[in-house]
């Protein structure tokens, strides 16, 4: 608890200033982890506590239904005495004799169907108590990845948070519909059933209980066992699922080297860890189980031995020794339960420290509790001596000290070398990262006092790497809208200069694209995405290398149309192909973080600084060279 | 993974083969079975290699039941012997106490027999059937890998191998419960026979409920199912795309959307679950009924005297075990269902034919000279629709050859085809002179070399990512193979150099960072044919230029065949092959290819920084919108 408060503490101070620190937890130490763990299955109560009314029935039945439970050798008890009486005496009144047995018959039957139907309830209470917190969870957890801003996304891998989406809060469900009203029952079961033998018979009643506290023990040890090679085993298999994923994601890499032998045995060594791990939880489970169950027989033994000598010496009627008896008989499955109860203990307080690990971290980027709704006047964009580091410590900065201003209807290019922090521009304009120093503004506006989704829906970002959703192009087009009409979704793509292309399909705008859809083309992927951003049509725009795979003539008719679709737009361009951004109004020159050199192409290539040795290698040097009897490079560097 | 793809065009063809390779409608049909005796046949070939230890754990669940079995024989032996009127005996007692505690023992032992070992058994065959699965892929032909995508096959790996899992945790109680079933019908048989008949005959009731029941139950359960792999698709496919969706902010419309499917789902499944927990009252009731029998009939025989009192009593305990394991086999219904279903679908992975084996006496390649040709080659993915079209040429030992040609012209195929990718449909393809069919696959591996468009990374060390599966490289021949291509400045650079872990597959290095280390990786490998895919665009101009002089390194000496986009590495080539609807137009060097004036100088003309997205404008009057 200690360190975690700690870290909260000392990071939302700092929260003001670069939060990509604030979402901690995958960092933090095992230790940390362990402390939690040992509280989420307190929390998974709380939750299940909330559901009061689910609750309350739950445990009632749970306990009624134990009660007619124990009701069962007790009548079966009187049975036998019956039997056993009407022999002895031999006094044969058959009608007394069938009245006495009808009775308890009826009475038999009658417990038996309401243990029947009050067990249903407790389980059926059980299963939609566990099917509703994990509805619950689900919800919160797929709310909280969606506002975990890009850091924590950067650091986690995105196959762990499925898992954990997945299996872990599956886990906790589990745990819900097994343990919990098994647990009372059980507890019912051996206090109340108890209390009554005790009362019956104080020696035979404690011999008949002599087993509990060897059970509490093995289940106490157990559980301490269980969780921690389910935490093990939880590891394993995650990695053992990574390597697996690598492998297909790359089979062609493993084609290509041979590599089939390598990445089996790559396979193997993890498998046989997990496997090791496995097989450890099934002895411990089951050693366990067995030391339960023998000490629940040797109990057993006992009440045979010592209540037969009873009976012998006439101290005790055999009806109550067979009323005995069945009790224990009826403690025989809760007790084989104990080891399913306490695996889904152990494997819910796992999944459950898993789970709430996420839902605990506050997103670094969120609204300020006074934030307002973004006012947009003019549409003009500022840096303002901006720093930023993408580390929480603040080493190193990716930018340093960044000053522009971009107005309507005005461009900026960016350009300088992998690395210097031109992408992090791009980032930090819909605030997807905030600034560690300095500020953002549009329209003299800080953009971290707007509400995110005001200043998102005004920013549109167009990135390199491009995400298509399982879903009919018209479905990704409209990704940001979904009420749009068709005509403003042929629109976007048309600027997009993607209409052409989907007119000429099969299914035109309802094809499917994405995983299960068809397969487009890196330019064809990267048309779909700038479509998308298109659409919502935004006041800011920024291309981040996002036509690096989209052809220098399409490119300048994607321009083209922008330009005539809204001359009173913010456009950044963010590009290694200087034809992209040349006749930008402006151009800055980053290196290392910093603006170096700015100005118009004419005054860069002037100045003969960076820009003009990088202009002479693209012209001159690799990329491009006029070819003998063509005309000048037309594509890239004509105006 | 679209990436991964060679091209576009067979894309379209491809992802309708897809439909049936691993179809996900046959869920619908297979779905509802609870008992499928072809798929148990299955299993039990991946039993055979534990059968010693299955023998034991049935010998041990064989002991654990006769012992459950014993249990109320003895006390109902207690009773009668012992403890009837008049025939109290203390020796007898002890000696029914011995036994007892005897049985206890066998149990106890038996039991934990049967558990751990069919337990840690079952986990085995788990981890067998994942590693089968796993191995069967590294064999597939790439025409199958090509249609199928990494996330399917992955929830079969995991999800499918996972229910089987549950399964297997029960058979060992299932198993247990079976033969206690039938071994307390023997038993109550040879107690009593009027009795037994008697009391079992609430079986048939019993029966008859399930028959109603399971219909209606079934179609719960499958609907419970789909609705959660609804759930779980969506929230993986929001979590690789959260970037997307916080850039496009569309947290409102998919939290309603997904609100909306796990709401589904949760009806879905406490509907199942009032269908699997309905049975527990009739079967309570059911045994309620058994024992009001026993104690109506049995205590009436036993007034007259015609029933022994201990007989009563054992018929007691057996009538309340009898229905336990009745209602674990109810409750086990589903998860039998669904480990139908899983292995159904793992067998289906299992059961795709390996296309490409070697021959029967497939020879070593050894030593070649390092030439390839291709002979009147044909090849396609997709039947009557061939990409390449008799092409025909060579490349010389130690010649670099650049493939030319807009997007669908068939330069992926034809270099696919010299690593024996696919196989060709009519023609050959030569290695050292030797047809690549003749051959092993794996000494044709360690001859040609590949290096792919996107260069693909796994999450380990840079130093463990550059050797891969030379693993017999030393650090020194990595550290080499790292300068040479202008890797080991950055790599140094990093905290801990050449033993940084690379989380992600390399997310932490820039795209020009990964080429180079994909470069490395094949120079380590030194193979003297490589097949190079250029990356074709979004790198810039200074890595543009590493990335060159590192290829003239990783080259030199080698005969290349490099899939081109860019100019200076087309420039480069001893030789230029264009090709256009899998048709050799051209070939020649760069100027002599600039002097015809055709297909080649048109795309040059053109000035695109790829020649991979001409296809759709180009060609037509290519040589007209080039120019502006």
């Amino acid at each position: 608890m200690h360190s975690r408060s700690a870290s909260r503490l000392s990071s939302s101070g700092a929260a003001r200033r670069h939060d990509a620190s604030a979402d901690t937890a995958a960092g933090k130490p095992v230790a940390a982890v362990r402390e939690v763990s040992a509280n989420a299955i307190l929390r998974i109560l709380r939750m299940a506590a909330r559901h009061r009314l689910s609750m309350t029935l739950g445990v009632a039945c749970a306990v009624i239904a134990a009660n007619f439970q124990l009701l069962i050798p007790r009548y079966l008890g009187d049975a036998v005495d019956h039997a056993q009486g009407l022999l002895a005496q031999a006094a044969t009144d058959r009608a007394v004799v069938a009245a006495a047995l009808w009775s308890t018959a009826i009475l038999l039957l009658g417990a038996g169907a309401a243990r029947g139907v009050f067990t249903m309830c407790q389980n059926y209470l059980g299963e939609s108590l566990g099917h509703r917190i994990g509805y619950e969870l689900r919800l919160a957890y797929f709310e909280k990845l969606q506002r975990l801003s890009f850091s924590y996304h950067d650091r986690v891998h995105s196959g762990d948070l499925i898992t954990r989406g997945m299996l872990d809060v599956e886990g906790v469900r589990r745990f819900l519909e097994n343990a919990v009203f098994r647990t009372i029952t059980l507890a019912v079961l051996v206090g109340y059933g108890g209390y009554h033998v005790i009362r019956l018979d104080p020696l035979l009643g404690a011999l008949a209980l002599s087993f509990v506290p060897v059970v509490a023990w093995r289940a106490a040890v157990s559980r301490l066992w269980l969780r921690r090679t389910w935490r093990e085993l939880q590891a394993r298999l995650s990695e053992l699922t990574r390597i697996m994923e690598e492998n297909l994601g790359g089979i062609r890499v493993v084609r290509a080297f041979v590599a089939q032998a390598f990445e089996l045995a790559k396979f193997d060594r993890t498998s046989a860890d997990a496997i090791a791990m496995s097989l450890r939880r099934i002895d411990v489970r089951y050693r366990n189980g067995a030391a339960m169950s023998l000490a629940y027989y040797a109990a057993m033994g006992l009440v045979l031995w010592v209540g037969g000598s009873r009976v012998i010496e006439g101290a005790l009627s055999v009806g109550a020794l067979a009323e005995f008896l069945t009790f224990m008989a009826i403690l025989q499955q809760p007790v084989r339960q104990i080891g399913m109860i306490v695996n889904s203990a152990a494997r819910g307080s796992i999944s459950g420290a898993r789970v709430f690990e996420v839902l605990d971290i506050e997103p670094a980027i969120r609204d300020k509790p006074d934030a307002r709704a973004l006012v947009l006047t003019h549409g003009v964009v500022r840096f303002e001596q901006v720093d930023f580091s993408y580390q929480a410590s603040g080493e190193p900065l990716a930018l340093r000290g960044v000053s522009f201003e971009v107005g309507p209807g005005r461009t900026l290019g960016i350009v300088g070398p992998p690395g210097s922090g031109k992408s992090t521009i791009a980032h930090l304009m819909p605030r997807f990262y905030d600034v560690s120093a300095g500020r953002i503004t549009i329209d003299g506006q800080d953009i971290r006092d707007v509400t995110l989704e005001s200043l998102r829906s005004c920013v549109g970002v167009m990135q390199q790497d491009t995400f298509l959703f399982s879903a009919s192009i018209e479905g990704n087009i409209a990704y940001g809208d979904p009420e749009a009409d068709e005509e403003r979704i042929a629109d976007a793509a048309e600027s997009a200069q993607l209409h052409r292309f989907v007119e000429r399909l099969p299914g035109r705008y309802e094809t499917l694209v994405g995983e299960r859809g068809l397969t487009l083309s890196g330019g064809q992927r990267q048309r779909l995405s700038i479509a998308r951003s298109l659409l919502p049509e935004p006041t800011v725009i920024v291309f981040d290398d996002s036509t690096a795979s989209v052809d220098a003539g399409t490119e300048r008719k994607i321009r083209a149309a922008l330009r005539e679709l809204g001359a009173q737009r913010a456009t950044i361009i963010i590009s290694h192909r200087l034809g992209s951004l040349m006749h930008a109004d402006e151009i800055v020159f980053l290196e290392a973080g910093r603006i170096v050199e700015r100005g118009t192409h004419a005054q860069l290539i002037a100045l003969g600084g960076r820009y003009r040795a990088l202009y002479e290698l693209q012209v001159h040097g690799a990329d491009v060279q006029p070819a003998p009897g063509a005309r000048p490079p037309a594509g890239v560097f004509a105006k | 993974m679209s990436a991964q793809a060679p091209s576009t065009m067979r894309a379209d063809a491809a992802t309708a083969q897809t439909a049936h390779v691993l179809n996900e409608d046959i869920d619908e049909k297979i779905f509802g079975k609870a008992f499928d005796r072809r798929i148990m046949r299955r299993f039990f070939g991946y039993m055979a290699p534990y059968r010693r230890r299955l023998w034991l754990a049935i010998g041990c669940v064989v002991a654990f039941t006769a012992s459950q079995l014993a249990i109320p024989l003895v006390i109902g032996s207690a009773i009668d012997r012992v403890l009837a009127p008049g025939a109290m005996d203390r020796n007898l007692l002890l000696h029914v106490a011995v036994v007892f505690a005897l049985v206890i023992a066998i149990n106890a032992a038996a039991s934990l027999g049967q558990e751990v070992i069919i337990g840690k058994t079952g986990e085995r065959i788990l981890f067998d059937l994942r590693r089968a699965m796993f191995a069967h892929l590294q064999r597939l032909s790439m025409s199958f890998m090509d249609k199928t995508e990494v996330g399917r096959l992955m929830s079969r790996l995991q999800g499918d191998v996972g229910a089987l899992q549950e399964f297997l945790d029960t058979l060992v109680t299932s198993l247990g419960d079976l033969l206690l079933l039938i071994g307390i019908v023997a038993v109550l048989f040879s107690l009593d026979v009027e009795l037994a008949g008697l009391t079992l005959s609430v079986v048939a009731l019993l029966l008859i409920v399930r028959m109603v029941w399971l219909s209606p139950a079934r179609r719960a359960f499958v609907r419970a199912r789909q609705a959660s792999s609804i759930v779980n698709g969506a929230l993986a496919e929001n979590i690789n795309g959260v970037r997307t969706v916080q850039e496009m902010g569309r947290e409102q419309v998919n939290f309603v959307r997904f609100e909306r499917k796990a709401r589904d789902y949760l009806n879905a499944t406490l509907r199942a679950a009032k269908f699997s927990q309905v049975m527990i009252p009739i079967v309570d009731t059911l045994t309620g009924t058994a024992m009001a029998i026993v104690v109506f009939a049995g205590g009436t025989r036993v007034s007259e005297g015609t029933l022994e009192l201990g007989v009563m009593v054992a018929f007691v305990f057996y009538v309340q075990r009898f229905f336990d394991p009745i209602r674990s086999l109810t409750a086990q219904y589903s998860v039998m269902q669904r480990a139908m279903a899983s292995g159904q679908r793992i067998f289906e992975v299992l059961d795709v034919p390996v296309g490409m084996v070697d021959r029967i006496g497939a020879g070593e390649l050894g030593k070649i000279e390092p030439a390839v040709e291709f002979r009147h080659v044909t090849f396609g993915y997709v039947p009557g629709q061939p990409v390449l079209h008799d092409l025909s040429f060579s490349v010389a030992p130690g010649e670099m050859v650049a493939l030319v040609g807009p997007t669908g012209s068939g330069k992926t195929s034809t270099a696919a085809l010299i690593h024996r990718f696919y196989e060709v449909w009519e023609g050959q393809v030569l290695v050292g002179g030797r047809d690549v069919r003749e051959v092993t696959q794996h000494s044709l591996g360690r001859h040609v070399g590949m290096v792919l468009q996107e260069p693909f990374l796994f999450t380990d060390t840079i130093f463990e990512n550059i050797r891969y599966s030379s693993v017999g490289a030393t650090r020194e021949a990595v550290v080499d193979a790292a300068k040479a291509v202008g890797a080991h400045d950055f790599i140094v650079s990093l905290a801990q150099g050449y033993d940084t872990r690379l989380e992600q597959r390399g997310a932490n290095l820039s795209l020009g960072q990964r080429q180079l280390l994909s470069f490395a990786r094949a120079l380590v490998a030194d193979t003297d044919i490589l097949i190079l895919d250029e990356a074709t665009a979004s790198i810039d101009s200074y890595t543009e230029r590493a990335i060159q002089l590192a290829m003239k390194r990783l080259l030199a000496g080698r005969t290349a065949v490099v899939i081109a986009h860019r100019l200076a590495t087309i420039r480069n080539a001893d030789r230029i092959i264009v090709l256009q609807d899998g048709r050799i137009v051209e070939s020649g060097t760069h100027d002599e290819l600039l002097e015809r004036r055709g297909l080649y100088q048109r795309l040059h003309a053109m000035n695109y920084a790829s020649f991979d997205d001409v296809r759709e404008e180009a060609l037509g009057g290519a040589g007209a919108s080039g120019a502006t």
